[in-house]
């Protein structure tokens, strides 16, 4: 079915789901499982890993190789991810293997943070309640991806999570899966993901 | 012929049990129609290997009966009966009392008297608690609404059994006075006594009932422990019979029913610690009486009679099993039962039952029935048994199929019917833990334990702990092997937890095994059965030991800590790899020379080859400061070159 032609306009996406309480997750949970099934598509779930903190970090650092884009997919805990995802990131972004004069394991990947967060848009502004946009506090995974070589994506952000209904809910997973398989199959150009600072943007474009 | 007649007898029952059973089984039959063929094939009718000391059989495996209703006590909690109140008074005493109307009509208009027509809608109201169970269990309907309903009915049955016992004998009329005198005589004669006696009588049976009160609920503790701790378990199982025997012997003194005070037994003891032990013991005895009841049953089922009134019968037949299905689906209709569901239990509920031989033969014996009708009515009933399994292969193939399009695939919940999803196996210091961590989590688990003390003790801090030994396949069983997801492995003997290992996993494949190794060979012996969810006993304890001496030498808490982990990890890693040295030559460590010395060379020998001393790169500046320096040095360098 798949020739091996098809499969190089293919890049191989690994998905890291770092959510401590899954089973009290609605919108996360409904996302993840959203992409269940999809070739090429690599789902950790962080915390059933490692729920000791114990990460196996040459395990982690092939699978990075192997993989050509990077998703962060984490609920938007005091502006920034859960504390595994930060001891994830201590710990197998090694200098030597992915920054550094030697580091340059990861170069030329991509790195995608998926999030959910509880203020709406407006609120994510200079003059608004958060005092920044989103995109200013992503900074430090911003900056990590630069560090070690790689390219950081627009976001892909689900907004206004605490009144959500369950319509919006599984408009976000299937819209979730829609990126998922963007990124995968290449649609985006380098120059559409320049562009916008939201991946929620690029979705009329989208497959 | 007649010295060796007991082993002759002896050998034609067992042979027709035997071949007939496995067949009926094969059959989609169930063993209760097994055992009713067969007792028909060695009977008057076709072999006529059996005569008339078929009568005497049949009053010996009436013990049958009387034991399956102290087994029917035991398992009835009076909490599940408060639950489930609804459907069971509800639902199943609407469909005693209906079903006993109407039935009763019919007898009326067939020109009984009002005293036979009561007798004949009770004993018919009445279906098969073995045969449902059984067809619904093997179904894995069980726990469908319908099992459900079901269930409750049968159990609304199997309470009005107790009544209706007691009921019978009164309603005896002169007109079958001629009857056969059987042992039950004394027990009319007692009954009309009491008009005379009255007051003395009844006062008698208050006593012989608080006796077996007072004795089930404070002395039977202590009689069982004492017993329980010979350790010798043919001991065990003749208590348990004679607490039957007993009960049965005392009840007849008084006038009772057996059945009625085993049950009252069954009851008072439904609670004891010693529950499924006393189950597991008495089940294979009461499988088999009943099973040799049944084929006394069979050969005494008068074939000249459907011979004589073919119409009559199979008029009647279609009768009973209208009336029964009609008032079933019903009532299931304004219980909430639709569709798939109401068919399936209307269907699997519309036939006489096995208590019905028992009160046919009860009711003849008391003259409340003559022998016409009581010959007539087993027969019904028997067909109407045989029928069950061939109604419900109509169902499956054609009204099932026409029915699909308008049922609702929801009707077929699955309900939580409040069983524990674990058994622990083992309840000392280990098992004790396990335990605490569930129930801290809102869980319950069943726990098994061989040590009449320790459940002594812990029953008082309210946990539910069963007495027995856990490596017999009985015993798992009652605990409930079937329905439980997790079967933890707790005791603190090697073999004892193999056997149970080996157990479950050839009679409860789909059960998860967790378990206690208590030595790096019991690891090994989990490993080879594929079970990879154990836990050394100490491993634990020692790692946390060997934390807080760290710290005494200078490591930081967290330090010490993650060098633990590390260690934990690593020290799997290893077990995996002397697993494959376990696996290759056993006998070198089966030999009793293989002491801990031997172990402990292995193990520090492994852990030479796998580097142990790994140095903890977490958050390690080291290559970061020194390309740093490196860095500044060019810097330095080139700023020279420029100066």
């Amino acid at each position: 079915m798949e020739t091996e032609k098809t499969k190089e306009h293919r890049d191989r996406v690994l998905v890291y789901f770092a959510h401590p309480t899954p089973h009290k997750s609605r919108i996360n949970s409904a996302m993840l499982q959203s992409l269940e099934g999809l070739e090429d598509v690599t789902v950790r779930k962080l915390y059933d890993l490692y729920p000791d903190f114990h990460i196996d970090i040459k395990l982690e650092q092939r699978l990075l190789v192997e993989h050509n884009v990077i998703v962060w997919q984490h609920p938007f805990y005091w502006y920034s991810a859960p504390p595994l995802l930060k001891e994830w990131i201590d710990l197998v972004l090694e200098h030597g293997f992915a920054f550094g004069h030697e580091g340059n394991a990861l170069k030329g990947k991509k790195v995608l943070t998926v999030t959910t967060t509880g203020g709406r848009q407006e609120a994510y502004r200079e003059d608004g309640r958060n005092n920044f946009t989103m995109r200013q506090l992503l900074a430090p995974y911003e900056q990590t991806v630069n560090q070690c070589k790689m390219t950081y994506l627009p976001p892909f952000i689900v907004h206004g999570s605490l009144l959500i209904d369950e319509e919006h809910i599984r408009k976000a997973a299937t819209d979730y899966r829609k990126i998922i398989v963007s990124l995968r199959d290449k649609i985006f150009s380098n120059n559409e993901l320049k562009e916008h600072m939201y991946m929620n943007n690029l979705l009329d474009q989208a497959v | 012929m007649h010295d060796q007649s007991f082993f002759f007898q002896a050998l034609v029952y067992l042979t027709a049990a035997v071949i007939s059973v496995p067949i009926a089984k094969r059959l989609g039959f169930g063993s209760v129609l097994g055992y009713l063929v067969a007792g028909i094939i060695i009977g008057p009718f076709v072999l006529g290997l059996i005569g008339e000391e078929g009568e005497d059989v049949m009053h010996f495996a009436e013990f049958g009966v009387v034991m399956m209703l102290f087994l029917i006590g035991l398992e009835l909690r009076p909490s599940l009966l408060w639950q489930m109140r609804r459907s069971i008074f509800g639902l199943g005493g609407l469909q005693l009392v209906v079903t006993t109307v109407l039935i009763g009509a019919v007898a009326l208009a067939f020109r009984q008297t009002t005293n036979e027509a009561l007798a004949i809608g009770l004993i018919l109201a009445l279906s098969s608690t073995a045969m449902i169970l059984q067809t619904l269990v093997e179904r894995g309907q069980i726990k469908t609404s319908a099992g459900q309903a079901s269930f409750s009915v049968l159990l609304m049955q199997d309470i009005a059994v107790i009544p209706i016992l007691a009921l019978l004998p009164l309603l005896a009329s002169e007109i079958h006075g001629a009857g056969a005198a059987g042992h039950h005589d004394e027990a009319v004669r007692t009954f009309a006594g009491i008009a005379i006696e009255g007051w003395f009588k009844v006062g008698l049976i208050l006593v012989v009932i608080t006796g077996i009160v007072l004795v089930g609920r404070f002395l039977s503790r202590y009689i069982f422990r004492f017993i329980a701790q010979t350790g010798l378990r043919e001991i065990f199982t003749a208590t348990a019979l004679l607490l039957i025997v007993a009960i049965a012997v005392v009840m007849d003194l008084v006038g009772l029913s057996p059945a009625l005070g085993a049950f009252l037994a069954g009851v008072v003891l439904a609670d004891n610690e010693y529950r499924h032990e006393l189950e597991a013991n008495i089940e294979p005895f009461k499988g088999l009486l009943l099973g040799l009841f049944f084929l006394a049953v069979g050969a005494s089922i008068d074939f000249n009679l459907l011979v004589d009134q073919p119409g009559l019968i199979l008029a009647l037949l279609a009768i009973l099993i209208g009336v029964k299905f009609i008032v079933l689906f019903l009532l299931g209709r304004a219980f909430g039962l639709r569709g798939g569901q109401g068919m399936l239990f209307s269907l699997v509920l519309a036939q006489g039952g096995e208590f019905a031989f028992v009160l046919i033969s009860y009711s003849m014996q008391n003259q409340v029935l003559s022998p016409e009708a009581s010959g007539i009515l087993l027969i019904v009933v028997a067909l109407s048994m045989a029928s069950t399994p061939l109604l419900l292969l109509l169902n499956e193939k054609v009204i099932r199929p026409l029915m699909e399009d308008s049922s609702n695939e929801q009707t077929a919940d699955v309900i939580d019917d409040g069983e524990t999803p674990v058994i622990i196996a083992g309840f000392g210091r280990f098992g004790v833990v396990v335990g605490r961590l569930l129930i801290a989590n809102g869980f319950t688990a069943t726990v098994l334990d061989d040590n009449p003390d320790n459940i002594q003790v812990l029953r008082k801090f309210g946990f539910k702990v069963y007495y027995g030994d856990a490596t017999r396949s009985n015993l798992l069983h009652a605990a409930g092997c079937d329905t439980a997801k997790a079967l933890v492995i707790a005791v603190d003997d090697m073999s004892k937890a193999l056997k149970i290992a080996d157990l479950v996993q050839r009679d409860y494949p789909h059960l998860e095994l967790i378990g206690r190794a208590v030595s790096k060979q019991h690891a090994y012996e989990y490993l080879k059965r594929g079970i990879t969810n154990y836990e050394h006993e100490t491993f634990s304890a020692s790692l946390h030991v060997g934390i807080k001496t760290l710290e005494k030498l200078g490591f930081n808490p967290y330090q010490a800590h993650r060098a633990a982990k590390i260690f934990r990890h690593h020290n799997k890693a290893i077990e995996k790899e002397l697993f494959k040295h376990y696996e290759e030559d056993e006998k070198k460590y089966l030999s009793e020379s293989m002491r801990f010395a031997d172990e402990l060379e292995e193990l520090l020998k492994s852990e030479k080859h796998q580097s142990i001393h790994e140095y903890d790169t977490a958050w390690d500046n080291t290559s970061r400061r020194e390309e740093a320096a490196e860095v500044a040095q060019q810097n330095n360098d080139e700023g020279q070159k420029r100066i």
